[in-house]
């Protein structure tokens, strides 16, 4: 932004913000509340849906707040009559074409639309029912993960501009014109049949409920209350960091005994942590990394992929599978931590246990929508049974919290249930950009050098932050014997976060232009915990506390290196034997499947 | 008394003592600064409709700093009730890739592109001959400028400045945020001339005959001459081109029927003129301005028919992009409908004029901001008709 500052009146108050600066935001410096729609931060401007008009002196029309640049000597108006005249029938316009079934409606309580309607004491009945008169709308549940209801859509487009921009997936686009626009797919084609990477980084921006995750709320009450089932709870690392959102915190709090506690009080049969085989994937991703190099570099094995990268997102995962189906030899076997507990839950859970397999009921709650679809996959059934039963968001774990009628903030603080229950501070850092990485790179160095990664208290800082790309080289010096092929060697790695990096990212490596060992890629902005099923709203400033709460809980853990999660090592005692053996390769591994562009 | 001021003029259409490429010539040889003075002093403005002064739009964009630059020739001639752009891309096509030529040298620019409305993709064939032969003449010329034709879709909207940007460069034909201005920022973010079919032929003409010919004609704030396409309950349709600053009576007088109710200024998105104004309304920039579509109304018609086709209209050829245009044009269409079959009470009909204030205020271009006109001047004017 320029340095140049521009001066204008907003309602009388002079101001000077630098030039470029929209009208909205040089009204927010004043603290002059402009209410929005269309608008997010983490996207473009589209000044679409004139909510946030304005009067300009001079003026032949309003202004998009949202949209225009301030000018020098301009006079705004953000309240006047005919401000506020235009701005409630632009809300009751946005209502006759919007399907108000509130209550019912996953969103009351957290909706733009409805908040608007109520600030400006707006009824659904000023204009005729659109909805009603032209209602042919359905709801598309074809997908597992996310369930999309035209009928509730108010064309803000918001969705369109971040499956494009932010993710470089563009399977939502706008169709039609005039009273046929819409938001829709390629060929009008249902969800679970196109390019859809299931990430939910729309319905994290939608105003409405029109992008909603499929909820599983029904079924895991049902499974609970079903006294024959063993129903076990599986919370991933960056759910702890966010819950108390939609509870009532301040972004940023922890909340994980807490939520260990109000799992219990659900009535959950064992709480349980995805931290445990996010430790256990360091040991499988990391072993097959040093075994790729090792065939790379000492036999001259040609049909070994490098750079190698991860396979924890399933978001990423689908998009691979579309966009570079030729580079899938590249991604890491190793299932996602989700689903390599979902293995071992119906397995070596339910043997020390003494249960059934078809007995336990396995879920998991994920920050993410991509999850369900993840734990739907055909692939992903090597217990012999469905790995993962239901998949919840953190957002559906708040309101089954509500539902159960628990004040979370009195709950006393509890520990994971064993067995599986165990974590690491390697384990937390997966809900982070880099954190993946840097857990891979605290285990794999030690297990070359028999030495610790060489950086202050273990934070690998250089892998940490927001940049959508990141690089950093570790060189290994001091090798044991066994990894002396690796003495002196620098290893190149890579962190993307957000698909649209991802896809800068990949290209570079499709193109042969980026040469890289290593490479840690999450499908949304943040890592995990600005995934789809995070709680809403998410902008940069609350995905940076969310990151802050992390990286503090991985501080305050005893143990910080995965390798070391006992747990973690009497599992290979007792049943996987060895990482990469023969059990791991029929339980924590898997294969890709090369798709098309649409 | 004075003389009637309906008076016809042929200086778009008469090709005999235009040669058009002296004329470019003799242009080439003048200092652009000039040249643009020239058309600021003569008064021209747009003859698209929104009428903004052409010498200011050339300026604008001579005085941006960039090293590409384009004209654009809007040729998507999509307002109901208007075709003198099909006329005049017919029958004197060379004008047009002139006025390109002219104003490309003025402002700086190497490329031109005739933005072709799809419906009109009948007359290609045709004009690519004229333009091979106009390309190869200009660069003989010396003159490194190059005109290539861009064919719409179909849509409205892209007669929209913006929007027709979008639809050139392959995306979804919707209009932009103002500012930037196309002055500024247009086809592909490079300072843009963009004029309508016409606005170009005069400019052609004024560069051959001066800027003081086209001045003495018209009145002080509507310039020149117009090409209006007249349509309706006329015994006459057809293209004229007249002198402007008439009102709508002479109007009437030249091509009614005897029996007109009401003309409707400047094609669906226009205003409604009933008989009682026709004596007191210019047609110009200090009365109602228009494109050049007339469209005559006897008593035998419906003028709340006339407003749902409009509507209907509008209702489709809305992008749909921003609320007030999308769902308000719906509303509208609905109301009028609601209110006619006694499912709403007559003082809807007022509850509809305030939206249609709010889609003049609040809509993002021109298309949603202009529904009003119709709107509010039909209802206003044939209320009874709207009810029983």
């Amino acid at each position: 932004m320029s340095e140049y500052l521009v001066n204008l009146k907003i309602n009388d108050m002079s101001v000077s913000v630098p030039e470029g600066t929209t009208i909205l935001d040089a009204a927010r410096k004043l603290n002059f509340k402009i209410p929005t729609l269309c608008h997010h931060p983490d996207i473009s401007v589209a000044g679409n849906c004139r909510v946030c008009v304005v009067e300009q002196k001079g003026a032949r029309t309003l202004v998009a707040s949202c949209a225009t640049p301030v000018s020098e000597g301009m006079e705004i108006f953000t309240n006047s009559m005919k401000v506020r005249d235009a701005r409630k029938n632009v809300i009751e316009l946005l209502l006759s074409e919007h399907n108000a079934d509130c209550t019912k409606c996953f969103k009351n309580g957290n909706c733009e639309l409805q908040e608007l309607a109520s600030e400006y004491r707006v009824g659904d009945h000023v204009f005729i029912d659109l909805v009603k008169t032209s209602g042919v709308h359905t709801i598309d549940i074809s997908s597992p993960a996310i369930q999309k209801d035209d009928s509730k859509c108010v064309r803000c487009q918001r969705c369109v501009r971040t499956c494009h921009e932010i993710q470089h997936v563009s399977a939502l686009a706008v169709v039609g014109k005039g009273e046929h626009q819409r938001i829709s797919t390629f060929l009008n084609k249902p969800m679970n049949e196109v390019v859809c990477t299931n990430c939910g980084q729309c319905i994290n921006r939608c105003p409405t409920g029109a992008l909603s995750e499929r909820s599983y709320l029904d079924e895991v009450w049902d499974a609970i209350n079903d006294e024959t089932k063993h129903v076990i709870v599986q919370t991933a690392p960056a759910v702890r960091v966010a819950l108390a959102e939609p509870l009532g915190f301040d972004p940023g709090n922890r909340v994980t005994h807490k939520m260990v506690s109000a799992l219990k009080h659900i009535g959950f049969d064992s709480v349980l942590d995805t931290d445990f085989t996010a430790d256990l994937t360091i040991m499988e991703e990391g072993t097959e990394l040093l075994t790729r190099l090792k065939k790379v570099l000492v036999d001259g094995d040609t049909s070994v992929k490098l750079p190698m990268t991860t396979s924890c997102s399933p978001g990423w995962v689908k998009f691979i599978e579309h966009t570079y189906p030729s580079l899938l030899d590249n991604v890491s076997t190793c299932k996602s931590p989700q689903q390599m507990f979902g293995a071992l839950a119906k397995t070596y859970y339910a043997q020390k246990k003494g249960l059934k397999a078809q007995d336990i009921v396995s879920v998991s709650i994920m920050p993410c929508t991509a999850k369900k679809y993840e734990a739907d996959r055909p692939e992903m059934r090597d217990s012999g049974y469905k790995d993962v039963d239901y998949v919840l968001t953190t957002r559906e774990l708040a309101m089954m919290i509500k539902q159960a009628g628990i004040d979370f903030e009195s709950l006393p603080d509890m520990e994971y249930d064993r067995i599986m229950g165990d974590s690491t501070g390697a384990g937390v850092i997966f809900g982070a950009t880099g954190g993946v990485m840097e857990a891979a790179l605290r285990t794999a160095y030690e297990i070359v050098t028999g030495r610790e990664v060489p950086f202050k208290n273990l934070d690998i800082l250089p892998v940490r932050g927001f940049e959508g790309i990141r690089e950093a080289t570790v060189k290994i010096e001091g090798c044991t014997p066994e990894w002396n092929f690796l003495e002196g060697a620098e290893l190149k790695c890579a962190i993307a976060h957000g698909l649209e990096n991802a896809y800068q990212l990949m290209k570079a490596v499709y193109e042969g232009t980026a040469h890289y060992h290593f490479i840690e890629i999450m499908a949304c902005p943040g890592g995990c915990l600005g995934g789809g099923g995070q709680p809403i709203p998410t902008n940069q400033e609350i995905r940076a506390k969310r990151a802050q709460a992390i990286y503090d809980e991985d501080k305050g853990l005893p143990i910080r290196k995965s390798h070391e999660n006992p747990e973690v090592q009497q599992l290979y005692k007792e049943f996987l034997g060895q990482p990469l053996g023969h059990k791991s390769h029929t339980l924590l591994h898997t294969h890709y499947k090369g798709r098309q562009r649409y | 008394m004075k003389d009637k001021k309906l008076k016809k003029v042929d200086l778009i259409f008469e090709n005999v003592e235009c040669n058009a490429y002296e004329v470019l010539e003799n242009t080439l040889k003048r200092d652009p600064d000039e040249i643009i003075l020239d058309i600021i002093d003569s008064g021209l403005k747009g003859r698209g409709g929104a009428g903004f002064p052409t010498g200011l739009k050339w300026k604008f964009t001579k005085n941006e700093d960039s090293a590409v630059k384009y004209v654009i020739c809007n040729a998507d001639e999509g307002e109901p009730g208007t075709f003198k752009d099909r006329e005049i891309l017919s029958r004197v096509p060379l004008k047009i890739f002139v006025g390109m030529a002219i104003c490309g040298y003025a402002i700086g620019a190497k490329e031109g592109f005739l933005y072709l409305r799809g419906e009109y993709n009948f007359l290609l064939k045709e004009l690519n001959v004229i333009l091979n032969d106009f390309n190869a003449r200009i660069k003989s010329m010396g003159f490194d400028f190059t005109v290539s034709i861009k064919s719409g879709s179909g849509a409205y909207i892209c007669g929209e400045e913006s929007a027709l940007f979008e639809s050139m460069e392959g995306k979804r034909g919707e209009p932009r945020n103002k500012p930037p201005y196309p002055t500024v920022s247009g086809y592909n973010g490079k300072p843009t001339v963009i004029n309508n079919v016409e606005t170009l032929c005069h400019v052609t003409m004024i560069s051959r005959l001066g800027a003081k010919q086209f001045k003495d004609m018209g009145t002080t704030d509507s310039r020149g001459s117009k090409v209006f396409s007249v349509s309706g309950d006329t015994p006459i349709a057809g293209i004229y081109e007249l002198e402007l600053g008439m009102t709508v009576q002479e109007f009437v007088d030249e091509f009614g029927d005897g029996d007109t109710k009401s003309v409707q200024v400047g094609g669906a998105s226009g205003h409604c003129v009933p008989r009682k104004n026709f004596k007191d309304t210019i047609i110009g920039f200090e009365g109602i301005p228009t494109g050049g579509s007339m469209m005559l109304f006897n008593s035998s018609r419906s003028m709340y028919n006339v407003l749902h086709d409009y509507l209907e209209f509008f209702a489709e050829e809305s992008c749909g992009q921003c609320t007030p245009c999308r769902v308000g044009c719906q509303q509208l269409l609905k109301g009028v409908e609601a209110v006619k079959r006694k499912e709403r009470p007559p003082q809807y009909l007022d509850d509809l004029k305030k939206l249609a204030g709010t889609m003049k205020l609040a809509s993002k271009c021109g298309l949603g901001q202009s529904v009003a006109n119709p709107f509010i001047s039909i209802v206003d004017n044939f209320r009874e008709e709207m009810i029983y």
